[in-house]
């Protein structure tokens, strides 16, 4: 059966890189899940059935957190003794949170645009297009992450907290835009 | 003494292990039974060769009847026969008004919170009506491929709840089947016609039935089918489409409050006209009583029913939205459900999805047939079978915090299986005791999502408030049935539920929860807000009450006291309000009110935990 004491890289047979395989990745993935997806076992006994559920959810869990860079980049530092605790940390680059507050602004006043889907459209790309580089950037930093290097991934990794929930709102907003059209 | 086995001359003997299996379509309207035998799965018809049984159970003097003579029975005996019983499937007494007027049957009041229907076999629940219907299809399956089966799956709309999925497999058991798995619907579509025609890429299954509608993204790649999103409207079928033409009806002969026979004839004449507008410019409709004749024509029912295709489309855009992709990525369009052979719907469709959709396995059958498929492969007779799904979980999973607010753990769409967990801590000073509840819906408010279970941890060790690190692990299965764990981490104290509701969420509710989280998202950013300052405020005044218990008298002078009272008392009255920026300022205002006794308690405090230590031996430590 599965052994859940590898680490994620390791179950996708991936070396452990921030620049990812994301084709290679998909494919482990379905090729574990056939394995040892609980439907592979509907005729066997109770225990080989709760063995299947751990190791699906295993992999599940592993998967989702490889192909989402704010995930992996997590994961990663976890990995290197830092843990992000998301809740209680929040970056101070005051030229940052500035803008995340100009940013915010624009947003709430979307509505009042002249063409408020164009807009929206162009606001999300601005955010993914900054989520982007934030990746980009965290690709270096993860090459040679010596001990200086962690504490600027971190803050990254807390600006794109900030960005991936901006999006998130962006997104809702979206949604509410294509439901009143109708 | 073991028999031999001796296979009849000309024919292959059938390998040992190949096992019986049996897929089951459990309609609202219909259902039907499928297997695959000699490696083609079929539908299995009656010994009439009849394919489609009715779902209605008829309890007559003479014993239990199903499907058409069931449904022949309906006309003079309509308390004692039961139809769309599936509408029923893990719904409380307390959803019973929403479906109510709509049900000829006589329903009987008991402790339990699963209704009884009244017959003159005694009082029926749901799970043991679709157990008489299951009963009938089982034993049609071992006729018609000689054996006992081994095992089935049946279908369940996506958007069905734990509740729902649980009635649905106890029937299933009440019939005396074994239920290798539960299937979605638009699934059991994609598998029929996925390895019918070895389609790799992203499909989209339309499933457009009596009563409800489910939109499916999958990708099939290699065999695996991996569930990218799912939505729909649970309250949404071709029945609304009947309803539409008997308004219509009603309003050209000038009908204003028919009885319930005019009424039953107006449903009748609509679906009629309905079925011939698939096929036909128009339809001609003539009522007896009132004597009245007309003609419906093709753009007119069109018109009728656009606003009803429309929302099924914009299910089609959010699903497409969670999926992370757009309609061009799309291979192809399978449609389902009998309701997708009217024209309009596939017109619209097909403009959404810039491409013709597929119909060309019958859309009555589609399901039953992926069902077959499905328990073949279940029932281990293609053990070299590349097939595998992954399915989602439909609707969002989550807890309460304070304030009213829900923090989801699980979003929907997420692969199952899964397990989440997530660290909450204590908010008061000592607390002992944390209440979890669970809840389901995408909404941001408790109030406005469906409460699945509640339990309480208790025996946390006292600590101060925020102290504590209690963790909440939720874990759905295959089924797609959730547990919930809660753990202190410190001590290790422990408590989990099992999460079985006893009924469920209502289809209207499903389908409002998800619309009006859409509609209402302004709204809740506000109450959001509200809660959160009150919830603030809350904590504000709580530490300020312990302080000046502790060490108020000591601390400051009886006019100071009198000052902090004072604003203490204003500030509760703001939080009792509902302005939220109001409260915010409130809090401001009144901490810098208190900024001097913050900062004396604070020099107090270092000053007593500095006693018995040299200044020295202090910077040491905290180097």
């Amino acid at each position: 059966m599965l052994d859940l004491s590898k680490n994620f890289f390791e179950l996708f047979g991936l070396p452990v890189s921030y620049t990812i395989d994301n084709t290679a990745l998909r494919e482990r993935y379905r090729e574990l899940q056939r394995n040892v997806h609980p439907d592979r076992y509907a005729n066997a006994s109770q225990q080989e059935q709760r063995l299947a559920m751990q190791g699906s959810t295993f992999i599940n869990e592993a998967f989702e957190t490889l192909r989402d860079p704010l995930g992996r980049a997590r994961y990663m530092l976890r990995l290197l003794g830092v843990d992000v605790d998301s809740d209680n940390e929040t970056t101070k680059d005051t030229a940052f949170l500035m803008e995340q507050l100009e940013l915010r602004e624009a947003l709430s006043e979307i509505r009042q645009q002249a063409d408020p889907p164009g807009a929206i459209a162009d606001f999300l790309d601005n955010v993914s297009g900054k989520l982007n580089q934030l990746t980009r950037e965290m690709a270096t930093d993860f090459e040679h992450p010596e001990a200086d290097k962690l504490d600027t991934i971190r803050e990254r990794v807390r600006k794109m907290q900030f960005l991936r929930k901006l999006h998130q709102e962006a997104e809702s907003v979206e949604a509410e835009l294509e439901e009143e059209l109708l | 003494m073991a028999l031999l086995q001796i296979a009849e001359p000309g024919q292959a003997a059938a390998p040992h292990e190949h096992k019986l299996a049996a897929g089951i379509d459990l309609g609202t309207t219909n259902s039907l039974v499928a297997s695959v035998r000699s490696g083609t799965p079929e539908t299995l018809p009656d010994e009439k060769g009849e394919h489609i049984l009715p779902s209605v159970v008829a309890y007559t003097e003479s014993g239990v009847l199903v499907g058409s003579e069931a449904l022949a029975n309906a006309y003079d005996d309509a308390l004692n026969t039961i139809s769309s019983v599936k509408r029923l499937m893990g719904r409380g007494v307390e959803d019973l008004r929403l479906l109510g007027d709509e049900l000829p049957n006589d329903f009987t009041q008991t402790d339990s919170r699963v209704p009884r229907i009244r017959t003159r076999s005694g009082d029926v629940s749901p799970v043991e009506v679709s157990a008489e219907i299951l009963k009938v299809l089982g034993k049609r399956a071992e006729l018609a491929l000689g054996g006992e089966l081994t095992g089935v799956v049946v279908t369940v709309p996506a958007y069905f709840d734990d509740a729902q999925r649980q009635a649905t497999k106890d029937a299933a058991t009440l019939a005396g089947l074994r239920v290798f798995r539960l299937l979605n619907e638009p699934t059991a579509a994609a598998i029929a016609y996925g390895l019918d025609k070895g389609t790799e890429g992203i499909h989209a299954i339309y499933d457009l039935g009596g009563g409800t509608f489910d939109i499916s993204i999958l990708r099939l790649n290699r065999g695996v089918f991996e569930v990218m999103s799912t939505g729909g409207d649970s309250a949404l079928g071709g029945d609304d489409f009947d309803r539409a033409i008997a308004e219509w009806v009603m309003q050209q002969a000038g009908i204003e409050k028919p009885d319930s026979t005019l009424q039953a004839t107006l449903m009748r004449v609509a679906r009629l006209a309905k079925e011939t507008l698939t096929t036909q410019q128009a339809a001609e409709i003539e009522l007896e009583v009132p004597a009245w004749k007309g003609t419906l024509d093709l753009d007119t029912f069109n018109g009728l029913i656009g606003g009803l295709v429309r929302k099924t489309i914009s299910a089609c855009r959010r699903a497409l939205r969670d999926a992370g992709i757009t309609a061009d990525e799309v291979e192809d369009v399978v449609m389902v459900g009998g309701s997708t052979r009217v024209p309009r719907v596939r017109e619209l469709v097909g403009e959404f999805f810039g491409r013709e959709p597929l119909v060309d396995i019958d859309p009555d059958r589609v399901v039953a047939i992926g069902a077959a498929i499905q328990a073949d492969i279940l029932a281990g007779n293609k053990p070299d079978e590349e097939m595998l799904l992954l399915d989602v979980n439909p609707l969002s999973l989550g807890i309460e915090t304070m304030g009213g607010l829900v923090e989801k753990i699980i979003p929907r769409n997420t692969t199952i299986p899964v397990a989440r967990a997530q660290e909450f801590t204590t908010f008061k000073d000592g607390q002992t005791a944390m209440a979890i509840h669970v809840v389901q819906g995408e909404r941001e408010l408790v109030d406005d999502c469906r409460s699945l279970a509640r339990f309480e941890l208790r025996g946390i060790p006292p600590m101060v408030a925020g102290a504590a690190r209690i963790r909440v692990t939720y874990r759905i299965d295959a089924d797609g049935l959730l547990e919930v764990e809660a753990e202190e981490q410190t001590q290790g104290v422990r408590a989990s539920i099992e999460v079985k509701p006893s009924y469920g969420l209502s289809d209207n509710e499903i389908a409002d929860m998800l619309r009006t989280s859409v509609e209402h998202a302004r709204d809740d950013m506000e109450a959001r807000k509200l809660r959160e300052q009150q919830v603030e405020g809350d904590r504000v005044i709580e530490a300020l009450v312990a302080a000046l218990e502790a060490d108020g008298d000591e601390l400051l002078s009886p006019e100071e006291r009198d000052r902090i009272d004072a604003e203490l008392a204003k500030f509760r009255k703001l939080v009792s309000g509902t302005d939220a920026n109001a409260i915010e300022q409130g809090i401001k205002t009144l901490e810098t009110a208190c900024d001097f006794y913050v900062e004396r308690r604070m020099n107090s405090n270092i000053r007593k935990a500095m006693a018995g230590h040299s200044v020295n031996e202090f910077e040491q430590e905290t180097e």
